[in-house]
């Protein structure tokens, strides 16, 4: 399989008048076309910011310090604005988490799809767009009649269907689900999580899902990588982090999720609350919070490096941890 | 049942027959034409000291249920009551007036935003204390030590470093457990909870929850828990009810309920459920279309349009009435 995505040692900081919050610090990934990666963590642990980065979509006080973006083998960080326009969409899309926002109240849903593809296709005739847009609604399982519709006349399911349309609609490479599903309701989200799963592997896209929710994370993603205060803290594939998680705060956060299926197991609590990243904690962010900390963890950053005895050492197949301590054998 | 006759059951909260119609599109000089059944002859119990927890998507009624019990609605029909220690019993959709005021005092509420829920402009102290004031409880040297204390049970401690801060000095998991600490404040039988963890991050969740189960058992509290969430009511509540547009489709033990749901519509939303592990294997049941809102509903089962079992009597007979399929286990459905 080839490489499409390859983010460096990406680090991002907000400024603001009380200074540097550094939500982003030295993240490294790789992707795969056709593979899935869902990124994890509470909110500001530096997810989104990722996900606005590689889209370059950061507001104007948020500025990538260090690292690289490749994909499909270009620099996204490096890359001059009007390379972007072109390249934006057409490499990379992203579906964005509040649906009736990203629409425009004003326009048919069809045609918000059409400026789309004008944009980068330049002007095709009418028939063609009618027939492409069609076949992406036929594709996220909407009925091609709504696309004459107007966004409050779709329910908050069709929105993001919609929505995950207009994403497809210039063949990405790679496309970025920031909480594609979080507003809406259960039996929806199951379906609609259902379809872009579905999708992904028809169109053999790579995909990062964004969201809090570890269980819907543990459904769709061939790989996860679990974030801590704007770090890396562990990447592996679903099935090995959730068999061996390796750090303290992944086995912390599986704990706390509650589950409905298995048996009722105790929930672990963890203590403390998220630092604040405009003053982060010395050393491994997460020692103010960690059971095992211990001297080196206040002063030395871990290294982000592959597990002990993981034959795989490579950032789309390999268990990397970021711990002093990685704890061994351990499951829930 | 007749409001006179008092039963002497273990009963906290039985809730009989209870409807909220809203109108749709009438105005000051025109009568609504029909009506949003938000809530539509729902009946259920909680027992003293257990929760019930209240789940279904959103728009089925539940927050409105929450609403009513806790008086912030009134209800269009239907009774409420409460078998009280220091009241009796009374029926909540009656009281009026002063005696709405006392009532106050036994139920509560705490809600899902703890951003929008508390003032701004108030302190802590303010906040917690205002039920008291209200209510006219104690003299404010007993009052700060009632705040006080609470505020170290609730978890923020100390106290004293609490008291006279604001509501944006703290994090979302601090100003939930403040508003825990107001509806705690004076002592009530029997607390609303609506999504009360669902805007918390998954660390602080599960703190927020184990305080709010620990309070339960120190104070001897219910709560009607409402959410949306499955894997939660499970950690939360010892019964759940499950409802859908407005009405209530079935109601069991929670590990029951989970283990052998028998309602089609909670056979769906149970399998729908995303499973924190990938790898154990989920089979989803699926249902027709979407959901619409009840307004003015025809005389048949609720679910009827998205039910892959409905057949004519479903169609022609009005929603099935709930009926125990053994062990409380209860169930509305003429298919079960």
């Amino acid at each position: 399989m080839s490489l499409i995505l390859s983010v460096h040692d990406l680090t991002m900081h907000y400024t603001t008048r009380k200074g540097d919050v550094s939500a982003v610090d030295g993240v490294s990934f790789d992707l795969e076309r056709g593979q899935s990666l869902g990124l994890v963590g509470e909110s500001g642990c530096g997810k989104t910011s990722i996900a606005f980065s590689l889209m370059r979509l950061l507001p104007e006080n948020g500025i990538i310090k260090d690292g690289y973006i490749m994909i499909d083998g270009q620099d996204i960080v490096a890359m001059d604005y009007n390379d972007l326009l072109k390249f934006r969409w057409k490499k990379i899309a992203m579906v964005f988490q509040a649906a009736m926002n990203a629409l425009n109240p004003v326009y048919t849903v069809g045609d918000q799809i059409v400026e789309a593809l004008e944009l980068h296709f330049g002007d095709i005739p009418p028939e063609q767009v009618h027939e492409r847009i069609a076949s992406l609604f036929d594709l996220v399982g909407l009925d091609p009649a709504l696309m004459e519709r107007y966004p409050h006349e779709f329910s908050g399911g069709m929105r993001q269907r919609a929505v995950i349309a207009m994403a497809l609609s210039c063949d990405p490479d790679v496309i970025i689900a920031d909480e594609p599903t979080t507003a809406l309701d259960v039996i929806v989200q199951d379906r609609i999580l259902k379809r872009i799963r579905e999708l992904q592997k028809e169109l053999n896209m790579a995909m990062i899902y964004i969201s809090h929710d570890i269980a819907v994370i543990a459904e769709v993603s061939d790989r996860i990588g679990v974030m801590y205060a704007g770090r890396m803290a562990e990447l592996a594939n679903s099935v090995d982090i959730f068999a061996h998680p390796t750090h303290p705060y992944t086995y912390a956060l599986m704990g706390a999720f509650p589950s409905i299926k298995g048996k009722k197991r105790e929930l672990n609590t963890l203590p403390g609350e998220p630092p604040d990243l405009l003053n982060p904690p010395q050393g491994c962010r997460f020692h103010p919070r960690c059971p095992y900390a211990t001297e080196i963890c206040h002063e030395k950053q871990p290294e982000f490096k592959p597990v002990n005895g993981v034959t795989h050492n490579d950032l789309t197949r390999g268990h990397y941890v970021a711990c002093w301590h990685p704890l061994e054998g351990v499951t829930l | 049942m007749n409001a006179e006759v008092i039963t002497i059951d273990e009963s906290l909260v039985r809730v009989e027959g209870l409807k909220k119609y809203f109108p749709v599109g009438g105005s000051l000089f025109k009568r609504a034409k029909s009506h949003i059944y938000a809530v539509d002859d729902v009946n259920f119990t909680i027992q003293k000291g257990k929760s019930l927890g209240l789940v279904g998507e959103s728009g089925c009624g539940k927050t409105t249920t929450g609403k009513m019990l806790a008086r912030l609605y009134d209800p269009t029909g239907g009774h409420i009551y409460l078998n009280d220690m220091e009241l009796g019993q009374v029926d909540l959709a009656e009281v009026k007036g002063m005696q709405l005021k006392t009532f106050r005092r036994r139920v509560q509420m705490i809600f899902q935003d703890p951003y929008e829920s508390l003032n701004p402009r108030r302190t802590i102290f303010d906040t917690v204390v205002e039920p008291l004031a209200v209510q006219g409880i104690g003299d404010l040297v007993e009052r700060e030590e009632r705040v006080a204390n609470l505020l170290e049970l609730v978890g923020l401690t100390p106290a004293d470093t609490f008291l006279f801060r604001f509501p944006h000095e703290l994090s979302g998991g601090q100003r939930q457990r403040v508003a825990i600490a107001r509806a705690l404040i004076i002592d009530p039988a029997f607390i609303v909870a609506d999504e009360p963890t669902s805007m918390l991050d998954v660390s602080i969740r599960i703190g927020v929850m184990q305080l709010m189960q620990e309070l339960a058992d120190r104070f001897g509290v219910s709560y009607l828990y409402i959410t949306h969430d499955l894997a939660v009511a499970r950690y939360m509540c010892q019964d759940v009810a499950v409802m859908y547009l407005g009405k209530m489709v079935e109601v069991a033990e929670t590990e029951e309920l989970l283990a052998h749901p028998l309602h089609p519509y909670t056979q769906a939303l149970i399998s729908a459920v995303p499973i924190p592990d990938p790898r154990l294997e989920r089979e989803t049941i699926d249902i027709k279309g979407g959901v619409a809102q009840p307004i003015d509903p025809p005389a048949r089962c609720r679910f009827y349009d998205r039910c892959l079992l409905a057949d004519d009597h479903c169609r022609d007979n009005d929603h099935p009435p709930l009926e125990d399929k053994g062990n409380g286990h209860m169930v509305a459905c003429y298919k079960v």
